[in-house]
């Protein structure tokens, strides 16, 4: 149900002191939010004693135009229009103190095609108002007016396939692991190998940068070797991942340019960069016919716990607007958190034209993208080929596979488990296509492939009882749905 | 070498009977379906020769039209590389659904990796289908590949 305002202000609205933020405008039950105005909903936990609709009006106000006590100079401007506007808020079912407030901003307090201005004014100052407990932000809709200020993913999916001539399947890939401490020679050799084996990409991880014991120019130099090895092997075309990430602007810069000089289709940047950074990239990427992936580094830090933090599907969509070709969204079966239901819900927000409202799947406002190209997501983190009925039921065929372990852990080795990969989702995609009920049979259908593929007969014996099946942390409130079904 | 392009690649060589299962999934989601053939495999050969212009508005139940042309194209052209495209021409997709393979060559040579050093260690790269030695149309004659 909704709450309704507090009784009427006892203070004049413009004498000196501290007015309370819903009587200062930041709330108002009747406004009818305009098609232009960017929502936010946010999940609100005030702190004892402290109005729910004051909680609000405060996160509208120190969001957009407010401090904390009243200001003249307010009067100098049209001060209606800047002001956020709470104009709902909203007990969460089942989460005792806790409410949805929705909060509508005018287009005129934001900086066209800026995400760094965009989170500033809405997550700039908010999170650690004392009168909260908690605040996350749940989501967001971005109106068609701002949408168009960005051009969004570089290529995005469909010129991304038609560049990488692959259709009608999940395209797969693998993180060169470990992860840290191999030489630059050897690292070049995973790549190779699971390229050669049948795997479309392999990726830099995270935090694989230019350390000492490999230095980015050596990395780069071996890892296109084993990419263009592996292309005149297949006849595909083939990538590996080249983690630009550095301590500067300038270092980005330059590592992309490197790559793009040997002839690299794609490179990757993590998130810990910060949106400008992100958004310099993807302009940098799109000037440069370069793939660009963005690996979600530290986002569980604050995207993870239920009442704190910005959902992921926020974040899904700041980075749709300022623009990546991939991005990591959840694998629902692996080892890294995820709810099926909310990773719908990214997924969603990450391919669709259109997101309609869905509160089973966290989506508080229809989306219209306007055009936009979509992102390709990427599942990434304890998966492996004995699943693949379950990954394409719950992701689809628009989405990159990355199995790191569940390819460089093979028994007969590395091309060998590359192998297995690419037969198991052919084979499932072919049994789908052919009508089969390949969720409920796939165990059969894979078996069946196996038959003839040694390299994927010893994967499904090796990881065919590994499942990672833990209660999610951030699952839906509307609709109590069991993690895996 | 097995060139390994297209949707399943990595699977036993389709039968008919599979080819024209794939064929009616296309139908059924309402994509026009088309043929293609080429002796020229290198990865980034965008434009292979068309089998005629796409089939639209077939139903589920045209299967068989599509399997006619392949057997057709495969009947000219036994010693190319043939692939089926369904297109999605849907707004928002407008581009190719699925795509593959159903007639190689009996013998594929593959490709040279030419390597030519260039500055500070960096290499380039040029990969040249050994078959590409012969003229357009003789490539794969005779199973000989080059």
């Amino acid at each position: 149900m909704a709450i309704s305002a507090p009784p009427q202000p006892k203070k004049d609205r413009w004498a000196s002191g501290v007015t309370p933020y819903a009587e200062m405008g930041y709330f108002d039950a009747d406004y009818v939010p305009k098609d232009s105005d960017i929502l936010a909903a946010f999940r609100i936990t005030p702190q004892p004693g402290v109005d729910a609709v004051e909680a609000a009006a405060a996160v509208a106000g120190e969001s957009s135009t407010a401090t904390w006590t009243v200001v003249w100079t307010d009067r100098l401007t049209a001060h209606e229009r800047y002001q956020a506007k709470a104009y709902d808020v909203t007990a969460v079912p089942g989460r005792e103190g806790e409410y949805i407030a929705k909060i509508a901003y005018d287009l005129d307090l934001f900086e066209e095609g800026s995400i760094a201005n965009m989170t500033s004014s809405i997550i700039g100052n908010v999170f650690g108002f004392k009168a909260l407990k908690a605040l996350r932000l749940e989501d967001l809709r971005i109106p068609t007016q701002y949408v168009k200020t960005f051009q969004g993913p570089p290529h995005g999916i469909v010129m991304e396939r038609e560049y990488l001539d692959k259709f009608g399947r999940p395209l797969l890939g693998a993180t060169v692991k470990p992860k840290l401490g191999l030489s630059a020679k050897n690292y070049g050799r995973v790549v190779f190998e699971a390229l050669r084996g049948g795997l479309d990409f392999t990726k830099d991880d995270e935090n694989i940068n230019s350390q000492p014991f490999m230095r980015w120019r050596d990395r780069y130099l071996y890892a296109i070797e084993g990419v263009n090895r592996a292309s005149a092997a297949s006849g595909e075309v083939k990538g590996h991942y080249m983690n630009v990430t550095a301590a500067t602007m300038e270092d980005m810069y330059e590592r992309a340019e490197f790559a793009k000089e040997i002839g690299s289709v794609i490179i990757m940047m993590d998130l810990t960069v910060g949106y400008t950074a992100m958004q310099s990239m993807s302009k940098w990427a799109r000037r440069n016919g370069m793939i660009l992936h963005l690996h979600r580094a530290g986002h569980g830090t604050y995207t993870r716990q239920k009442n704190h933090g910005v959902s992921f599907r926020v974040i899904a969509k700041w980075c749709r607007l300022l623009g990546v070709d991939h991005l990591h969204a959840g694998t629902v079966v692996g080892k890294l958190e995820g709810d099926p239901s909310m990773i719908e819900g990214y997924y969603d927000t990450l391919r669709l034209g259109h997101v309609p409202e869905n509160l089973q799947n966290g989506i508080f406002f229809d989306q219209d993208w306007a055009s936009l190209p979509a992102v390709m997501p990427v599942a990434s983190g304890g998966i492996h080929a004995g699943q693949m009925h379950q990954l394409l039921r719950y992701l689809g065929e628009d989405v990159i596979l990355q199995f790191g372990g569940g390819t460089i852990g093979h028994p007969m080795g590395i091309g060998a488990g590359a192998t297995a990969n690419r037969v198991a989702v052919e084979a499932m995609i072919q049994a789908r296509n052919e009508g089969r009920d390949y969720f409920q049979e796939g165990p059969d259908i894979l078996e069946k492939a196996a038959k003839g593929c040694p390299e994927l007969n010893a994967a499904l014996q090796v990881w065919k009882d590994v499942t990672f099946d833990f209660q999610s942390t951030d699952t839906p409130d509307y609709v109590v749905t069991p993690t895996l079904v | 070498m097995r060139i390994t392009q297209g949707t399943f690649s990595f699977l036993p060589d389709l039968t008919d009977e599979q080819i024209g299962a794939q064929i009616a999934y296309s139908l059924d989601h309402g994509w026009a379906m088309s043929v293609e053939y080429t002796d020229d495999p290198h990865p980034r050969s965008s434009y292979w020769e068309m089998w005629g212009l796409p089939m639209f508005d077939l139903t589920v139940h045209d299967v068989e039209l599509v399997m006619r042309e392949v057997r057709a194209c495969r009947e000219a052209y036994p010693s190319h590389y043939i692939k089926v495209i369904a297109y999605d021409a849907s707004y928002g997709r407008q581009t190719t659904a699925l795509s593959f393979i159903v007639n190689q060559p009996p013998h594929e040579p593959g490709f040279r990796l030419d390597r030519t050093d260039a500055h500070d260690r960096v290499m380039r790269y040029r990969l040249y289908p050994y078959s590409a030695d012969r003229p357009a149309g003789s490539r794969y004659l005779n199973g000989s590949g080059a």
